[in-house]
């Protein structure tokens, strides 16, 4: 039996085209855009100005809190502007613009690909060079990472698990890591271990990865306290809260983070790169991202600069397909529709998907025939019928005994829905506004 | 025939006892409350639509009967005649109050803002707006799903379909402000009814510089401060590019609508512009 | 690059390829087998009840939403008008006169169903509103079944007799032992099983309406829960009864395959819109059909109490709905 979480889940199709296809470098882009706010937590200071010549890896806005990250130039050339550009949503957001001159790296980064192994370093020090790379957590949520490693006082972190399971359908973006990166991701694991002071690793790979599962579990054989863990296919294995669930069958108490439990969670994409910058002193400045999709003609894994315009990627891919219809940064189950296709890439992308006209209109709508499916494949033991139904008539503060925010917005509820509601749209419309009930409630 | 009789004594006689009992509970239950809150409740147009700030009708008969004054107390939906009737049933007087409507401050009709995106989700602005900026290129326009017209407990305002845009019905509006909440985009805004239902205003909230803002839409203001010049009673003002006009200054003196060079300046409700015409023709001759 | 305008909508990007419409049918073909079984007991007039039910049903859900809904499109193709005149004439004996059928319907669909607002909104299972509300008004056309006849397409009448639970309510209410009157009765349990005994159209055959109740579990249309919970606390209960006393209540095999009690725990209790949604909840209201239903077949004025159990347990769905939530990721179990 392999291991799982206990409650609800899907089977979305996978559809994961682009597995095993090799991490591939395109051409720089001509011109950059790297928003200043790719984390969650408050905005990066800009520190570069107009004309400025900058390198690749130059930190160019700093962190301004503790819940925050840096951010680094991605290509070397000078800075047009600081200036408005739209982000997915189509709203205005500050970036810096940097128009591309050559490909000069600072000096301090280690550019060579040989395999550092060095654990020789004091935890303060780890924790800087994450802080000073700016690394945030790519599993989409783009949390700044030192934020998770620092464990509140009192409480203890026993196991450290990295999240591999890339649940969502299409992604391959951290296979294709594990594939290549195997060693280094290790290496990574290690660092964080060490800096939260796990008593082991568990790695979490979902079993549709068979090859990665393989090479991870030997690889993990030169260190004693690394695990590699198959997980059933099932959506959200990846999420959170399931993830920890399935492998050490805890469940994080309701409005609790994963250290109540004696858990820290990493994205696999992470371990890579803290390797990167605490071995080789790399900030954050690029990722892989999965360009796919029924009808993209050359779906790829590209190892993308950030702030790299999106349709620059799909043009590698093969170039958009005559009957698109919908652009989605991200995977199908939680990824974000484009208004546009020029947005840049940021920390969190960890894909670009393409939808075929015919796949991207909502299904046809009927009455709820409250068959309960919603609540049956709910992961956290909701009742999405419910919570919409009192989010239409306005029941806001009511919805928090129902637990609506513990909802982790995987989507399987609407996924499953014979009727085709919209559920998830109005959880997401009472969450915002219970939270803002009770933001304002507090002040 | 003895089952029926039978029948009628007992049913009837079952019912005088449960009478007589309802009676004294009644009786011994009965709250007292001020026969004035009724009165005033009776005043009052009964939608309990919460422009007053008080919950429902009630709420606010009961804090005027309770308070005694009607110092900041003022039901939008009565108007100044039905403020006037509570303040004589309360012995009060009542200061009058300029009457507001509601107004929605954008122009963008399909022909003039261009789709360019599709929305596929349920009929609510709230959600559209959480999810993007909606479904043309102007991040700050009606999005045309009518949250404001559900919200509605006048039915005073409805979707033209021709425009996509709410018309707000100046027969029954009451500026009870709930559309204005309702809004995520921030567009309706309560303004003075003025004369003879006669407003000009900027129908436009757009904030962009002005090229961005034309691309996005035609009827937009785009900041070029004409009309700002053009008053004579300093009644607009030009912010982030976008020009207001302050409803207690304004004069309507129509001075400032023909210079916008986009038509974002709108008037209501007056007669067609003749003098201007034959103004020209005699500077022409 | 020239693009079509794009679709922005939140995720999920994807969905399942279950719709109410798939359900709907799926629903129907399960009670295909229980269909041809009442047409090879009761011939043609089988065929001309479900019939005249059907066309009904779809005719009063098109012209109430055309009438009363104005603007809106009719929900007929949907299919679920077609289960509920299915059911209902599940429900009716053969020989019923077809503005009967006609009238229970217009109950089914128009108070039934459509005064809620439609599917999805009736509290009550609409086919068996509509059969309790002809058992009330007609209560002597509604208790006449024919007898069984194996293929029988002449248009007349055959000869009406009573079904076995009246049979054995009679009896026992005589004094005579249950032991005594099942032994009157050659070959009881297989013919019930199979078909061959008096009754409603498509309650009679057990193995006909269990195909069909397999076929859903497989479509994953319905979930074990209810049926099990319902046939089980049937079959406990009445063991325990018969247990007690053997010869004043029927032993549990014959409570299982007679009357309506294989179709309504499957296709009746199923029903989503007047079933509770959570896995613990639907237990509970299968176990109070099944009590319900022994309790009036055992003690009430009718023989069959499987109709009146359903509709009274849907009563209780909103508060079951309520009372039993499924289990929270995360709950803080309550310190002692």
């Amino acid at each position: 039996m392999l291991k799982t979480f206990p409650l609800g889940g899907v089977h979305p199709k996978e559809n994961k085209f682009s597995a095993g296809k090799k991490i591939e470098n395109i051409d720089l882009p001509k011109i950059v855009n790297i928003p200043i706010s790719q984390h969650i937590g408050s905005p990066a200071q800009a520190i570069v100005a107009k004309g400025d010549s900058v390198k690749v890896g130059q930190l160019i806005a700093k962190s301004t809190g503790f819940v925050s990250a840096n951010i680094h130039s991605s290509v070397s050339g000078k800075v047009l502007k600081i200036d408005k550009v739209l982000d997915l949503s189509g709203y205005k957001q500050t970036c810096i613009i940097i128009e591309v001159e050559n490909d000069e790296w600072i000096e301090s980064i280690d550019r060579t690909k040989d395999l550092v192994n060095n654990l020789d370093i004091s935890i303060e020090d780890i924790k800087n060079k994450i802080i000073e790379n700016g690394i945030v957590g790519l599993g989409g949520a783009t949390f700044p990472t030192h934020v998770k490693l620092s464990i509140p006082p009192g409480k203890s972190c026993k196991h450290l698990i990295i999240n591999a399971v890339e649940c969502e359908p299409y992604l391959t973006s951290d296979h294709q890591l594990i594939l290549e990166k195997a060693d280094e991701i290790l290496v990574g694991c290690k660092l964080i271990q060490k800096v939260v002071g796990a008593e082991n690793v568990l790695i979490g790979i979902e079993n549709n990865k068979p090859d990665a599962i393989k090479l991870l579990s030997e690889k993990a054989k030169n260190y004693s306290d690394i695990e590699v863990h198959a997980l059933k296919v099932m959506y959200p294995q990846g999420g959170e809260k399931q993830l920890i669930k399935a492998l050490i069958k805890r469940e994080v108490p309701s409005g609790g983070l994963p250290i109540d439990v004696g858990c820290v969670v990493q994205n696999v994409g992470t371990a890579f790169a803290i390797y990167e910058a605490v071995q080789k002193n790399k900030p954050l400045i690029e990722r892989v991202v999965t360009v796919t999709g029924i009808s993209v003609s050359n779906p790829k894994n590209i190892l993308t600069r950030i702030g790299t315009p999106s349709d620059m990627l799909i043009a590698a891919a093969g170039g958009l397909p005559e009957n698109t219809g919908k652009i989605v940064s991200g995977g199908p189950m939680m990824g974000k529709a484009l208004a546009n296709d020029s947005v840049p890439i940021t920390k969190g992308s960890s894909g670009i998907l393409i939808l075929p006209e015919e796949k991207s209109s909502r299904p046809e709508h009927f009455n709820c025939i409250r068959c309960g499916r919603c609540i049956t494949v709910c992961p956290m033991g909701l009742e999405p019928y419910l919570l919409k139904n009192m989010a239409v008539v306005s029941m806001f503060e009511d919805l928090q005994k129902e637990k609506i925010l513990d909802c982790i917005e995987c989507g399987s509820c609407a996924y499953t829905c014979p009727a085709g509601e919209p559920l998830l749209d109005y959880i997401r419309l009472g969450k915002a506004n219970l939270n803002k009930i009770l933001r304002a409630k507090k002040s | 025939m003895d089952i029926v009789i039978n029948t009628l004594i007992s049913l009837s006689l079952l019912g005088i006892i449960l009478a007589v009992i309802l009676y004294f509970i009644a009786q011994k239950f009965k709250v007292i409350e001020d026969p004035r809150i009724d009165v005033i409740q009776e005043l009052l147009p009964g939608a309990n639509c919460g422009g007053c700030g008080y919950p429902g009708c009630r709420g606010f008969a009961e804090t005027i009967v309770k308070t005694g004054s009607l110092d900041s107390m003022n039901c939008p939906a009565a108007g100044n005649e039905g403020m006037k009737k509570i303040a004589e049933a309360m012995g009060l007087s009542v200061e009058e109050k300029e009457v507001q409507i509601a107004v929605v401050r954008c122009n963008g009709t399909p022909e003039k803002r261009k789709k360019t995106t599709i929305f596929d989700g349920p009929t609510s602005c709230a959600i559209e707006s959480a999810l993007f900026k909606g479904d043309t290129d102007c991040p700050y326009g009606c999005l045309g799903l009518g949250d404001c017209v559900a919200v509605c407990p006048f039915d005073a305002i409805h979707m033209d379909e021709e425009s996509g845009l709410p018309l707000v019905d100046e027969e029954k509006c009451t500026a009870c402000g709930l559309c204005v909440k309702a809004c995520p985009k921030n567009i309706i805004e309560l303004r003075n009814k003025g004369k003879k239902n006669r407003r000009i205003y900027v129908s436009c909230v757009n904030k962009d510089k002005g090229g961005e803002a034309k691309r996005a839409c035609d009827a937009a203001c785009i900041g070029c401060g004409k009309c700002v010049k053009v008053c004579p009673f300093d009644a607009i003002t030009l912010e982030n590019f976008l020009a207001y006009i302050d409803f207690e200054k304004c004069k309507l003196c129509r001075k400032c609508a023909p210079v916008c060079p986009t038509g974002a300046i709108l008037e209501t409700n007056f007669p067609p512009r003749k003098e201007k015409v034959e103004q020209a023709e005699t500077l022409a001759n | 690059m020239a693009i079509n305008r794009l679709t922005v909508s939140m995720s999920p990007h994807d969905h399942g390829k279950d719709s109410v419409k798939k359900i709907m049918y799926g629903v129907i073909i399960a009670m295909i087998p229980a269909l041809l079984v009442s047409v090879y007991y009761f011939g043609f007039d089988a065929i001309k009840v479900s019939l005249i039910a059907v066309a009904s049903c779809v005719f009063f859900e098109w012209a109430i939403q055309k009438l009363f809904f104005k603007n809106k499109k009719t929900t007929i193709t949907d299919g679920s008008a077609i289960i509920t005149g299915l059911l209902l004439a599940f429900n009716l004996p053969s020989n019923l006169p077809w503005y009967i059928i006609i009238i229970g319907a217009l109950v089914a669909i128009g108070i039934a169903k459509m005064t809620f607002g439609g599917l999805g909104n009736n509290p009550f299972n609409p086919a068996l509103v509509g059969r309790v509300f002809l058992l009330i008004s007609f209560p002597v056309e509604m208790t006449s079944w024919p007898k069984v006849s194996v293929l029988n397409f002449a248009m007349t009448n055959a000869e009406t007799g009573a079904t076995p639970l009246a049979i054995v309510k009679e009896g026992l209410k005589n004094g005579e032992s249950f032991k005594e009157i099942i032994d009157g009765l050659p070959h009881f349990y297989t013919d019930a099983f199979m078909g061959n005994i008096g009754g409603s159209l498509g309650e009679i055959s057990a193995i006909a309406i269990l195909i069909g109740g397999l076929f859903m579990l497989f479509r994953k249309i319905i979930t074990w829960h209810i049926p099990v919970a319902v046939l089980g606390s049937a079959t406990i209960f009445s063991a325990i009864l018969h247990g007690v006393n053997p010869n004043n209540f029927a032993d549990p095999v014959f409570h299982l395959l007679t009357g309506g009690m294989m179709l309504g725990a499957i296709f009746m209790a199923t029903d989503m819109v007047t079933s509770p949604m959570t896995k613990k909840g639907m237990l509970v209201f299968g176990l109070g059909i099944g009590i319900l239903t022994i309790v009036i077949r055992t003690w009430g004025a009718y023989p069959e109490g499987m109709s009146f159990a359903i509709l009274i347990m849907n009563a209780f769905v909103p508060l079951i709905n309520r009372g039993f939530k499924p289990k929270r990721f995360g709950e803080t179990i309550k310190k002692v």
